[in-house]
């Protein structure tokens, strides 16, 4: 019921109008009206689980704290905004939004920095060393975090870091750049080596052709990683809950779970906060999606 | 040599920050958390020196008698066999922990992928929303189960009651609480899934699946025959990432169930990091903790990739 003879299937219409870029193997003509409902079906209940959680948290941080601590359920009731002036005005929540913010974005930009010429330099070059150190990249991403966070700790106590921002970015550094050299790598490897070539006979040395030729060209592979990167800070909790011990010294993933200790929990706090730490993350992931998993895949499957 | 540096100097001047930072941070206090592991290192004795002022501000250092010593395979002796911290519990919470996120991550990941990869309507809204919990970092969406499973105020209870049945207490016993876990984590984690199988489903060439339907091959046939061999190079990908970073979530098991009850639900990672940073910190027990699940991933990925070869993959 659901095939066609497929003569029609190669002369149906729908394949050359809709014009998507990936050929689908299957086309919406030839699905009956059961298949069509249990397909929508499938999607609508799996759409309700991946949605309810978020929309949950969202109505729950507009109740008042009385309405939280409620037992039956009530979707709505007396929404107000108190949750967020009062996670604003009264709590620590502002600093450490905006340390954070200071945190995610030196890591990203010494993160791209590192990775790009890191990742340029695995791409182009062959030196020895090479393969050695991509494995290295590759082998890193197997590390717990359980065997590095005290030894690390231990070195950055040495140093005098304990407690600074400066610690917390460099360790970010060490988990980000890795995978991005690699995934910066494949990207490297999409753009013609006859530009280099090309560059070096008008007579550009490395540098200036890695800086004036590739970087331009590099600019989407570059986004990727920067989002990468911030988004890897912005979400890390145990180096930020192991390294900074003031409350006006946390980050948001160190400072959140003050609102919920063991007895008396204040979801009216979290769940406001969680909304507003939520929001850049969901913006900026938005814009990378597509291509993070084009990286990853592509510098998974090449290796 | 001198050659070689003429050649090459840019090229390792170009990794060289990456290669010192990777050292400094990743292969010098591995190193040291490897020594570590050997010796007794704890909160109280983690100091070389006892340095004491003297009147007139000047300091005099002397060596630290009660200064942490190397003592063998004492940690690891103590931990397997249960001496100290529980190694047996947490590796089993880790196993199943392991095996029911990545299965259920790949099972409904796939299922979700293919549905996805024909073409209807409000396709690209689907796609959207089935991809949000990707978007939320873990923490939060640690909180957010955690509330959502909260004995009186939660929302699953909520319903429970609505409906007649008792509420659960979901942290009060080990398994309803790694329950709850395993919850959070596939929910944060199909997205990726998905998303990498959808890219995989759609390199394979769509030809096939038509040569196949003229051979008279049933749905299932095809599934089985051209999809699955088309998505094994994403798939042994996929499947041995997710391992390792499922092996190694921290976010979920330390806020969602907190070992709760009574560290019965703590994994490997979260007893190591309890160890190092709650109470007396014993850094070499977490030490001891880390080069022990450092082993086991290592000989999974091995394993796996000898597995893969056999198979005639080449990964």
């Amino acid at each position: 019921m659901t095939t066609m003879p497929p003569a029609a299937v190669a002369a149906d219409p729908v394949e050359t109008v809709a014009g998507t870029r990936t050929p689908l193997p299957r086309r919406r003509r030839d699905r009956s009206v059961g298949a069509s409902i249990a397909l929508h079906g499938t999607l609508v209940v799996a759409t309700f689980i991946a949605l309810f959680p978020i929309l949950w948290v969202v109505l729950s941080s507009l109740k008042p704290a009385s309405e939280i601590r409620r037992t039956e359920i009530q979707l709505f009731s007396s929404p107000t905004l108190d949750n967020y002036r009062r996670l604003l005005t009264e709590t620590d929540f502002p600093t450490w939004f905006a340390n954070s913010v200071v945190v995610a974005a030196f890591t990203m930009v010494i993160g791209i920095a590192m990775s790009a010429t890191a990742g340029y330099a695995l791409s182009r070059f062959n030196f020895p060393g090479r393969r050695g150190l991509m494995w290295v990249f590759l082998l890193t991403q197997m590390f717990p975090v359980a065997i590095l966070i005290v030894p690390i700790y231990t070195i950055m106590a040495n140093l005098g870091l304990i407690d600074t921002k400066l610690s917390l970015i460099i360790a970010y550094c060490t988990v980000a750049v890795p995978f991005c050299a690699w995934m910066l790598r494949g990207y490297f490897d999409t753009i013609p080596r006859e530009l280099d070539e090309a560059a070096a006979l008008d007579g550009l040395g490395p540098f200036s052709t890695f800086w004036r030729i590739i970087l331009p060209l590099a600019r989407p592979g570059l986004a990727v990683t920067a989002f990468y990167t911030f988004l890897t800070a912005w979400g890390e909790v145990a180096y930020a809950i192991a390294f900074m011990q003031g409350s006006d010294h946390y980050t948001l993933g160190a400072g959140l779970q003050q609102f919920v200790p063991q007895f008396s929990p204040r979801w009216e706090l979290l769940t406001a906060g969680a909304v507003l730490i939520t929001v850049p993350a969901a913006i900026v992931f938005f814009f990378a999606q597509r291509h993070l998993v084009a990286g990853l895949t592509a510098g998974g499957t090449k290796g | 040599m001198r050659k070689s540096f003429d050649k090459h100097w840019y090229a390792w001047a170009m990794v060289l920050p990456t290669v010192v930072v990777l050292g400094v941070l990743v292969f010098y206090p591995l190193v040291q958390g490897v020594w570590q592991s050997f010796t007794d290192l704890n909160e109280s004795n983690q100091r070389e020196e006892i340095c004491t002022k003297v009147l007139g501000g000047a300091e005099t250092c002397e060596p630290n008698p009660d200064a942490a010593r190397f003592v063998g395979l004492d940690n690891y002796v103590d931990i397997l066999t249960g001496t100290q911290g529980s190694f047996w519990l947490q590796l089993t919470n880790t196993l199943v922990w392991t095996l029911a996120c990545v299965a259920l991550h790949y099972g409904v990941g796939l299922g979700l992928a293919v549905i996805l990869n024909r073409n209807f309507r409000f396709r690209g809204f689907y796609r959207v929303a089935l991809i949000l919990p990707w978007a939320v970092p873990s923490f939060v969406a640690a909180f957010a189960w955690r509330f959502i499973f909260d004995e009186r105020f939660g929302i699953v209870n909520g319903v429970l009651r609505a409906v007649g049945i008792d509420p659960v207490a979901w942290f009060e016993q080990r398994w309803t609480s790694l329950f709850t876990a395993i919850v959070a984590n596939v929910w944060l984690g199909v997205p990726f899934m998905m998303v990498a199988l959808l890219g995989g489903l759609q390199s394979i060439n769509g030809d096939l699946y038509e040569a196949a339907e003229i051979d008279g091959a049933s749905p299932w046939q095809r599934f089985v025959n051209i999809t699955l061999p088309g998505l094994r190079p994403v798939s042994s990908t996929v499947v041995l990432l997710g391992t390792i970073w499922t092996f190694n979530m921290f976010p979920i098991i330390y806020f969602v169930t907190r070992g709760q009850p009574a560290g019965s639900t703590e994994i490997l990672v979260t007893g190591a990091y309890r160890a190092a940073f709650e109470g007396i910190r014993d850094y070499s027990l977490a030490a001891t903790y880390g080069v022990l699940i450092l082993s086991i991933l290592v000989v999974y990925a091995s394993a796996y990739k000898r597995m893969l070869a056999k198979q005639g993959e080449v990964f």
